[in-house]
């Protein structure tokens, strides 16, 4: 099983979020930068494949900063082989951009799984992985949550609203990986030392300009000022009321 | 002639309600363009839908069924071509909804397009003719105003949010036939859950419960409560109630689970967490009850109770009722 791994670098979600200088992007001091947490995964899966099959190789593949080294690292320590950094000076903000390049880079390169995370928890696109897909015209199934593979046939499961879909098709196939189709691993010493040691190709890349322009970056919307209507049940009739007759809801 | 194209969904043959917001967000896009802009309303079958003849109430001025026999159910390389196909006969926007399906669906039309996606966004505006979005990011702790320069340009709606809204105009139905295949990935089954359970994701109500229930039996309560609204609400769940096993992740609320905006969002039992708060904080109304005055879920709800749940619930479900009749 050959299989490549898409993984970003991505502020921890517990992060404060502040708007830098320019108006339009984080302001990164301070701030803890992760794996994206639906890239584990995915780099998780792919360790368990290889596994299962008994030969194979798994390389992980960053688009980002030379500061994305350490994310590779981290994926190396959980067990992948080797990883690619294409390096740039920015993330884009259009994913159709991240995806011309990491497309460019797998073009070729004999993979039976192309798996990524289903989103990345910074941009919130959910699109890289099926946009890779279709520029490298293979088949694709997103968000999946349960994944099987037998005779080079991928049986997958994803949540739709109210139900599970099961999805088929061949291989070789991108995947990207929902919460539940595996516990990640947490990586352990001896992976930790050894990722030291594992090849780590960097590749600068120029991007394209794309179509995504961020003019702005914004906090969210203030909620109008809340109320304690009251504490414990009598409160209820009250709170009713306002929900009737203020907020218009009932 | 300029055109939005709305793309629909379907299941089972009738139309998903996020249809009609993505025709209304359409319909906003198309009259905020100016130019007589005129929406094309997309549906995907392999027969005509029941409820596509009520999007020109929500502003379609065409509506259009493409008809393949392996479009059944969502058939996501099959739906892509079709949408693509159309959207090359001139369309300047295209607009999907950002729901299970259209997730997966919307990329995969914006590559074939050779071009970005604008993915779940919550308001579109028109600035100097050019067409701009809002979309939440860093678990909606900050929003991005976007300008889409493609050609067509792609976005995806994030569902519940773009209200929609009636016009009185009946848009022209029309149904075309095209052989597309299905494509390589296809759809063998769809496990449903329990027959007329609403998804959070959908409902206009829901009413979440955190590690405050105590244990899993007592979900009961919010069950009872979420009866006592008569059909129109679901029960969520917090990641931490989920990670026990008390509830399926399909109800889980927030980062790692759904985005949900629905017009009432109650939480009972939970703090709070940043990551719920990505999953919710769009909602129109929220309510919270918590035994902790400085849970942090009160900054961000409208109405909040102090003190037991157990003690709060039961009345909320008597006053619900009486309301109810
Ligand atoms: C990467 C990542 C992703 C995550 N994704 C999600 C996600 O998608 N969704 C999510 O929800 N969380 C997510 N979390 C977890 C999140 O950080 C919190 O741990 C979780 O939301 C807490 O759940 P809770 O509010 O049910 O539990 P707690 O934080 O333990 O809160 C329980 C609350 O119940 C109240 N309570 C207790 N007893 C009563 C009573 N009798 N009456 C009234 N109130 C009572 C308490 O005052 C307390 O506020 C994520 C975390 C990480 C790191
Ligand atoms: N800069 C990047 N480098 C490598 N992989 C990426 C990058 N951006 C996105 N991905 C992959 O694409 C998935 C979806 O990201 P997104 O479309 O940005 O939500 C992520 O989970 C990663 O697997």
């Amino acid at each position: 099983m050959k299989i490549a791994v898409c993984i970003k670098r991505v502020a921890d979600s517990e992060t404060r979020v502040k708007t830098a200088g320019d108006g339009k992007s984080l302001d990164d001091a301070g701030v803890k930068f992760i794996l994206n947490p639906y890239d584990e995964f995915a780099v998780e899966e792919a360790l368990q494949r290889k596994e299962k099959a008994g030969a194979g190789e798994v390389v992980v593949l960053a688009l980002g900063g030379a500061a994305a080294q350490e994310t590779i690292r981290t994926a190396l320590a959980m067990g992948a082989d080797r990883g690619i950094l294409l390096q740039t000076d920015t993330v884009p903000a259009d994913g159709f951009v991240t995806a011309q390049a990491i497309a460019a880079e797998l073009k070729g390169g004999g993979w039976d799984l192309v798996l990524f995370g289903k989103m990345a928890i910074d941009d919130y696109n959910s699109q890289v992985g099926p946009m890779v897909a279709e520029l490298l015209d293979l088949p694709c199934v997103t968000a999946v949550a349960h994944l099987t593979i037998e005779g080079g046939t991928a049986t997958a499961e994803r949540e739709i609203e109210g139900a599970v879909e099961v999805v088929q098709c061949s291989l070789p196939a991108v995947i990207t990986a929902d919460k539940g189709i595996n516990e990640p691993r947490y990586p352990a010493l001896k992976g930790i030392m050894a990722a030291k040691k594992k090849p780590l190709e960097v590749k600068p890349v120029s991007l394209s300009g794309g179509a995504i322009e961020v003019l702005a970056m914004l906090p969210p919307p203030a909620r109008k000022e809340g109320k304690i209507v009251g504490e414990g049940a009598a409160a209820i009739p009250a709170l009713v009321k306002l929900l009737r007759e203020e907020a218009k809801v009932l | 002639m300029t055109t939005v194209l709305a793309v629909c969904e379907q299941r089972d043959g009738a139309l998903r309600k996020v249809s009609s917001e993505v025709v209304t967000g359409a319909r906003r896009i198309a009259d905020a363009l100016g130019g007589g802009a005129e929406v094309e309303a997309l549906v995907l079958g392999s027969g005509p839908a029941s409820g596509a003849d009520q999007l020109g109430t929500f502003g379609a001025d065409r509506v259009v069924t493409l008809t393949a026999a392996g479009f059944g159910t969502y058939a996501p390389e099959g739906y892509a071509r079709a949408v693509v196909d159309r959207a090359k006969a001139g369309a300047v926007v295209v607009v999907c909804a950002a729901s299970a399906q259209g997730k997966d669906l919307a990329p995969r039309i914006a590559a074939k397009l050779a071009t970005g996606l604008a993915a779940d966004v919550t308001d579109v505006v028109v600035e100097g003719g050019a067409l701009m979005a809002i979309r939440p990011v860093y678990a909606g702790k900050a929003l991005l105003k976007v300008k889409l320069t493609g050609k067509p340009a792609v976005l995806s709606l994030r569902p519940n949010v773009f209200t929609p809204v009636p016009r009185p105009k009946a848009g022209a139905a029309q149904t075309v036939a095209v052989t597309i295949p299905a494509g390589r990935v296809t759809v063998k089954g769809i496990k449903a859950a329990e027959a007329g359970a609403l998804d959070v994701a959908e409902a206009p109500i829901v009413i979440s419960g955190g590690r405050g229930l105590k244990e899993p039996a007592n979900f009961k309560i919010l069950e009872d409560l979420a009866h006592a609204f008569g059909g129109r609400a679901a029960v969520g769940a917090s990641r931490a109630v989920v990670d026990a096993g008390w509830r399926p992740h399909a109800d889980q609320v927030g980062q790692t689970g759904k985005t949900v905006s629905p017009t009432l969002y109650i939480a009972i039992g939970i703090s709070g967490a940043i990551q719920h708060l990505a999953g919710m904080r769009t909602s129109k109304v929220i309510v919270a009850i918590n035994k902790d005055k400085d849970a942090p879920i009160f900054k961000v709800a409208d109405y909040g109770v102090v003190g037991d749940l157990f003690e709060i619930v039961p009345a909320l479900i008597s006053e619900i009722g009486k309301l109810r009749g």
